[in-house]
């Protein structure tokens, strides 16, 4: 027997609260979770700064990945056996490519990507094809495997049922992460009937399809994405956490550059600073190391990165108002230029943040779009766009929302320093909120 | 602060207005491959290198009023053509955010959405020798029968726009 089709001798399996039992039969797919790289994902939270609203949200990508193998399990296991379009062989890449999707997500990945430029679907790609332990598992499949992996995971493979199995509109990682986010935030939003979406689905050449029997069952799952998005992603509270942070990095990579001398050397954080970071200095953060920094900066004689550390190791965040940048942009200068005076740095103290969500998108033929619209499979055959008979869907096809936040710390203005151009930010600050 | 929105003004300000949504998200890929000062992250999407953060931000302009987005109904599909309005060059002007150089965006803005989806498309492989970024491109784009020629004058393109590319 190949390796590629080794079974355990007994079935393992993990508890989860989300789908009960998470279910392992495959050799290949057991000794993926034993491996380092797979075990680090325990240590990075699901939804970054999420614990500072939600304080359920421990949950890790460990979790998350699990489940999205599962469901991708039940699907190639249950629902699409037999079915014409389906070829048995693209199990294992599928199974892989669902464990592994999130395999190169870093510690609060969202504001440190952005700060050091770096991308977590690069690192994903570094981790599957370098010398691994989880590229090891892999080669022993095939040796061209690791990179058909790498493949589904990037949406280049040249099987695209596979690939939207992963990343399409409905597919197995927003099945999983909505209702898994639900559950350890508490909200009750994001519940769907998954059961009798996995039933109705089914294989064709390009993409997976629904039985219209089920479009109900879909746009509650659409509306249950929408819900998430607008609860508990985007909380304004969880953003601040997030801006905190992200400025906490820029402030450790710019005092790095001045040469400044730091109490404890950030060993951790020195090749990103330098740019000369190695795949195993990306594999050797997680959340504890960079708590670890954040309780030593706080007592740093630099006072805007102790601070910053300060407010969010202890939730000290900022204070948020409404933002329209397009009327507001020229304010916004104004306000910087008033914070100077107040001797409040703004490119640390004032930020502007924005969120926005597009629920679900159609194809238009030809030209422009880009997303892979859900299809329903009519009794007859026809395949049809979702958004032509679900008027709910409908309603919200095509159209984004946005929320734009200016983020500051309102008890620095109100601490009685500075009073006259302080409460002139207070003034220009609350004309705002009107 | 908004530096980001204001990059992408500029560039379209280098040129007479970009026709084509996929057009406009190849030729900042491109400017961006090249090491020009653009954010938006991209991933690959149906027709090559997409970023979903710069679809983002350029409705968010034209909400803003910095951008006109002109509709065109093709019968087949819709196409959108983009320009700065006085509002966009003075939030510009503002911001003083510089982007890429009038020739390289003319450059760009010259070719067909075609022609810049298979430039995108062998840059996004560009980590492969060239005989399999061509394999991938057939496998990924099978459906738009890319000719040799096509593959070789993209590939030349790429190399003369190399005097473009950002020194930092």
């Amino acid at each position: 027997m190949s390796y590629a089709t080794e079974k355990l001798a007994e079935e393992k399996v993990f508890k989860d609260p989300v789908h009960r039992y998470i279910h392992v039969k495959d050799l290949a797919i057991w000794d993926l979770v034993n491996t380092r790289e797979f075990q680090r994902l325990r240590r990075i939270k699901q939804l970054g700064t999420s614990f500072t609203v939600f304080h359920g949200a421990e949950h890790s990508r460990f979790n998350h990945s699990l489940g999205v193998y599962e469901i991708v399990r039940r699907i190639c296991d249950d629902v699409f056996p037999n079915r014409p379009a389906w070829d048995e062989k693209e199990r294992l890449v599928s199974l892989c490519a669902a464990l592994l999707h999130d395999l190169g997500h870093g510690p609060y990945s969202h504001a440190f990507e952005k700060v050091f430029h770096v991308d977590h679907e690069d690192f994903t790609r570094r981790i599957l094809l370098g010398d691994t332990e989880v590229n090891a598992v892999l080669k022993r499949v095939a040796p061209g495997f690791p990179q058909d992996v790498a493949d589904v995971i990037a949406k280049t493979y040249r099987n695209k049922l596979v690939v939207s199995l992963i990343s399409s509109q409905i597919d197995a990682d927003r099945m999983d992460y909505l209702q898994r986010d639900a559950y350890y935030t508490g909200v009750s939003y994001g519940h769907f009937d998954m059961e009798r979406i996995l039933r109705v689905m089914r294989p064709l050449e390009d993409q997976v399809v629904i039985k219209s029997s089920g479009m109900h069952a879909v746009e509650d799952y659409i509306m249950s994405r929408y819900q998430m998005y607008w609860q508990v992603y985007f909380h304004p509270v969880a953003r601040s956490a997030e801006v905190i942070l992200r400025k906490i990095f820029q402030r450790a990579k710019k005092l790095h550059a001045e040469g400044y001398e730091f109490d404890q050397p950030p060993r951790h954080f020195q090749s990103f600073f330098d740019r000369t970071f190695t795949l195993k200095d990306y594999l050797a953060l997680d959340e504890a190391i960079m708590m670890t920094y954040f309780q030593l900066w706080m007592t740093e004689k630099d006072p805007i990165l102790s601070d910053l550390s300060d407010r969010f190791v202890n939730r000290r965040l900022f204070q948020y108002i409404e933002f329209d940048p397009g009327k507001d942009y020229k304010k916004l200068a104004e306000l910087a230029v008033l914070f100077n005076k107040a001797g409040i740095d703004p490119e640390y103290y004032l930020v502007d943040d924005s969120s926005s969500d597009l629920p679900y998108d159609f194809y238009r033929p030809g030209e422009e779009e880009e997303r892979l619209p859900i299809h329903l499979l009519t009794p007859n055959n026809e395949v049809k766009e979702l958004s032509r008979s679900s008027q709910i869907v409908d309603a919200i096809s095509g159209k984004r929302r946005t929320d734009y936040k200016l983020y500051f710390p309102e008890e620095l203005l109100t601490d009685g320093k500075k009073k006259a151009v302080k409460q002139q930010i207070l003034d220009m600050i609350r004309e705002g909120e009107k | 602060m908004l530096q980001g929105h204001a990059r992408i003004v500029d560039f379209i300000a280098q040129t007479d207005g970009v026709t084509g949504r996929k057009k406009l998200q190849k030729m900042i890929y491109i400017a961006k491959k090249l090491e020009l000062p653009f954010q938006e992250k991209y991933e690959f999407h149906i027709y090559g290198p997409y970023s979903e953060e710069l679809a983002v931000r350029i409705e968010e302009l034209c909400d803003m009023g910095f951008l006109t987005e002109a509709v065109e109904d093709k019968g087949s599909y819709i196409q959108y053509t983009y320009g700065v309005t006085p509002e966009g060059q003075e939030f510009r002007e503002t911001l003083g955010a510089g982007s890429a150089a009038a020739d390289f965006a003319s450059a760009l803005n010259e070719k067909s959405s075609r022609f810049l989806e298979l430039t995108a498309t062998l840059l996004y492989f560009d980590d492969l020798p060239r005989e399999e970024c061509i394999e991938k491109l057939h496998i990924v784009k099978g459906k738009l029968n890319f000719t040799d020629e096509e593959i070789d004058e993209a590939f030349a393109f790429i190399e003369g726009l190399q005097t473009f590319r950002r020194i930092s």
